[in-house]
């Protein structure tokens, strides 16, 4: 690694990557130039080549034509082993950690040369010695499992220089973080790059962290390069339509103006469940959410916020309190739903919303097929019916799928949600209960879901979001609301809303 | 052996001694499944291994004379079983919980076709060592003359309680249990690895079965197990996959299923026989205990067909 102008970072460049699947050319002639010690974002929309193109960085893929050089050398990668020995390495999306491991355990066993009985005691005076040179402390004896999202991350990274890695591949390092996590892990990293240890390759939907951490970008569309610059010469605007190109994004409505004075259509009062583990519980005291409004509920994940969307979606039993919509008890039953024309979107659509492997039109009319145009039940249920309803459906929300009988697991997560809002936001709402619509899709389904929930917010039902982007709440609530430990702890109207003060609550400051 | 009457000090002591002595096939089979089933798959077919072992270390016993061969031998068609169900649960859509069944059937099945000629010659016994013969008491000297593979077993509990943490195969063992796209990206094949432990589980349940017909109960007969293989299995769960766990767990099985024949021997005659099903009761009762509908099992390998 010597010749590097810097510490310990290598420089890496690729030179007309092309990497064709049969007939679909994945990535066509990119060249991108990522200089040791820098912060580089690589931006694009789901299917743009992101992926392809570091996979065939890191050997993962073999690309059809084109050349990478390491440090200003050409090297052949052929295997994620060979990437590795050059001290190239990627932090994916999801977590490749163990999580009945601990820490210590993790790094141990992931290095390439591990001794058939690990001696513990000088392994916790090396990984000691790793980690005071780190910028960040970790709990390296606990298990996996029991660490914060953020932790993770960082441990993950920690990983990867750990096992000698001075490149980086950071594939939406932030998608599982909440923005305090986010900007602290991004921090530590961006002061690594300019310490000279370590160069990093960021894919990233958000621009404001691209603006906030990198130093340039490149741009993928449909396999292209179709843009490249310095990060402090480029606005959002610019990023944005080297992206997306002239495809039309989705505007959020007008928000209509709130009445005050509205019904309040949903109530808690005094709501106790039992948590996750069992040893806590959630407690919430008071919550009215309006006709026509939005109420946020911000919160980091873990302090109850997943419990309480369970408790109103029928899946968590409660020990007290009570819930009522439109002064009727609500105990989350399918006659009570139906009867108050209360939705769901829940997080993880697929796993929470949908039966993954029955087709898209079963699931699209989950909620209307045992009913007849009338809202009576049927005893004979219609295949022909289900198919025309949901044709119906998947178009008017762009639902991209192979046919209405391919099953749901199949489609993009994209694809999933508006399948699922399609289903959720047809007909009478009067209640819409959202938990983090928009987590890990790509640029324009975020726009165009987040429309819809306007839309419906617009046309008078009291939607009830969670979510852990602080930017999504601030930019659809009309009030938000912190929770932390299992209670609501702050309430603020959007107009006075300060990132500042919200982020205090949710870490427990008050 | 002259009897002297020690009262109802009878129960504990034959408790005692019925846990050493019954214990041992559980401790094997379990210990198997464990590493089986932290390895991310689950063989119900030890059941048939376990009889097929028995069998075949009683046949080779009578064949060579030599007891320990006929251990070999169990260990032997264990191991072929193990790596058996592996080999198939690689192709993709197998379901090991399906194959397991399959193989339990056919492990008995091939025993009982197998074993024919050898119900009626008796072999020579695996060797006991007699822990109690500082006693003048007859029932203390029964209750403490341990069989050997009830100490191996032991002491393969506690080695193997510590390699899961401290060596470099019970870690990958761990990871591959956990995830098992974790350890492709270490570079680990998990079919493998699954592989090689189905293998090493098939060959302690067929020691195990090598126990059933070379010491206790003593003789090849069809009806040698009882579902031991089975209930290993729930053994294996509720030892929360843990090697000490299971080697207490089936010390714990063990007194309770000596329980019924110690009441026989102290003068019971009435309702004994409930007491043979302690056992079984046993594992409901703490089957039913340890669970809980709002959380997931602690420890539970997160690759495994019946947790996740």
């Amino acid at each position: 690694m010597s010749g590097t102008p810097h510490g310990k970072a290598i420089g890496v460049e690729t030179i007309g990557m092309t990497m064709r699947f049969g007939a679909f050319t994945a990535l066509d002639n990119v060249s991108v130039k990522v200089p040791a010690g820098s912060f580089h974002a690589l931006l694009g929309e789901n299917g743009a080549g992101k992926s392809t193109l570091v996979k065939c960085m890191m050997g993962f893929y073999h690309p059809t034509s084109g050349d990478m050089l390491v440090d200003g050398r050409q090297v052949a990668i052929a295997s994620p082993r060979d990437a590795s020995a050059l001290g190239l390495g990627m932090v994916y999306q999801h977590f490749t950690l163990v999580s009945s491991l601990t820490g210590a355990e993790n790094l141990v066993i992931s290095r390439e040369k591990v001794p058939g009985v690990i001696d513990w005691r000088k392994e916790r005076v090396a990984l000691a010695q790793f980690m005071e040179r780190m910028p960040f402390k970790l709990p390296l004896d606990v298990k996996v499992a029991e660490l914060a999202a953020g932790e993770k991350q960082k441990l993950e990274i920690i990983k990867q220089l750990y096992l000698g890695r001075h490149f980086l591949v950071l594939d939406e390092p932030t998608s599982v973080l909440t923005p305090g996590e986010a900007q602290e892990v991004l921090g530590l990293v961006r002061g690594m790059t300019r310490a000279g240890d370590l160069t990093v390759l960021m894919i990233s939907h958000k621009f404001h962290e691209v603006t906030a951490f990198a130093d340039d970008i490149t741009v993928l569309r449909k396999g292209r390069l179709t843009g490249t610059g310095k990060v402090s010469d480029l606005s959002h605007r610019e990023m944005a339509a080297m992206m997306i190109g002239d495809q039309p994004i989705a505007a959020l409505d007008s928000r209509a103006e709130p009445k005050p004075d509205a019904e309040i259509v949903l109530k808690v009062k005094a709501l106790k469940a039992p948590d996750r583990t069992g040893l806590k519980s959630i407690d919430i005291a008071d919550l009215g959410v309006r006709s026509g409004e939005i109420v946020g509920i911000a919160g980091i994940s873990g302090n109850g916020q997943k419990e309480f969307l369970e408790v109103l979606a029928g899946q968590r039993p409660r020990n007290g309190g009570e819930v009522t919509v439109r002064g009727a008890a609500y105990a989350a039953t399918r006659a009570e739903a139906r009867a108050l024309n209360v939705r769901l979107i829940p997080e993880e659509p697929l796993k929470n919303a949908c039966a993954p492997r029955m087709t898209v039109a079963e699931n699209i009319a989950f909620r209307t097929f045992d009913v007849d145009g009338n809202g009576k039940p049927v005893s004979w249920i219609s295949a022909g019916a289900i198919k025309s309803f949901s044709a119906h459906l998947v178009e008017q929300f762009k639902v991209k799928t192979a046919s209405l009988s391919s099953p749901i697991a199949s489609l993009s997560g994209g694809n999933v949600q508006r399948a699922v809002l399609a289903r959720e936001l047809t007909g009478e709402v009067d209640l819409l209960i959202v938990s983090n619509p928009c987590f890990g899709l790509d640029f324009s389904a975020v726009a165009e879901i987040r429309a819809r929930i306007m839309k419906a917010r617009n046309a008078g039902a009291a939607v009830l979001l969670m979510s852990e982007d602080l930017d999504e709440l601030l930019e659809l609530s009309d009030r938000i609301l912190v929770m932390s430990d299992g209670a609501l702890v702050y309430e603020t109207p959007i107009a006075q809303a300060s990132v500042q003060t919200i982020g205090e609550h949710m870490a427990g400051h008050h | 052996m002259e009897t002297t009457d020690i009262g109802l000090w009878g129960v504990p002591l034959a408790m005692l001694g019925g846990a050493i002595r019954v214990s041992t096939p559980f401790i094997f089979v379990s210990l198997g499944e464990a590493i089986t089933e932290r390895s991310g798959r689950i063989n119900l077919g030890l059941e048939g291994t376990l009889v097929f072992g028995a069998m075949s270390a009683y046949a080779v016993a009578v064949m060579t004379g030599s007891p320990w061969l006929g251990l070999l031998a169990a260990a032997v068609a264990g191991l072929c079983f193990g790596l058996f169900h592996g080999w198939i649960c690689k192709f993709p859509k197998v379901n090991d919980i399906a194959i397991g069944i399959a193989l339990m059937l056919f492990g008995s099945g091939l025993a009982f076709f197998f074993g024919k000629p050898f119900i009626q010659p008796s072999a020579l016994d695996l060797p006991a060592i007699p822990f109690g013969s500082w006693s003048g008491i007859p029932q203390v000297q029964a209750a403490l003359n341990v069989n050997v593979l009830f100490l191996i077993g032991a002491a393969l509990a506690v080695f193997l309680w510590w390699a899961f943490r401290n060596t470099r195969i019970g870690l990958i063992v761990r990871v591959v249990g956990d995830s098992a796209d974790a350890a492709r990206a270490m570079g680990l094949n998990p079919n493998t690895v699954r592989l090689l432990a189905t293998g090493v589980g098939g060959a302690l349940a067929g020691i195990g079965g090598a126990y059933l017909s070379l010491y206790y109960p003593g003789s090849w007969t069809e009806r040698i197990s009882s579902g031991q293989g089975l209930m290993a299995v729930a053994l294996v769960i509720f030892a929360r996959w843990n090697p000490l766990g299971c080697f207490a767990a089936a010390l714990l099985f063990g007194g309770a299923g000596a329980l019924g024949p110690a009441l026989q021997s102290v003068g019971v005659t009435q309702g004994y026989y409930l007491f043979y099903a302690a056992p079984y009761i046993l594992t409901l009762v703490i089957m039913i205990a340890t669970s809980s509908p709002s959380r997931t099992l602690a420890g539970a390998p997160g690759e495994l067909s019946i947790t996740k």
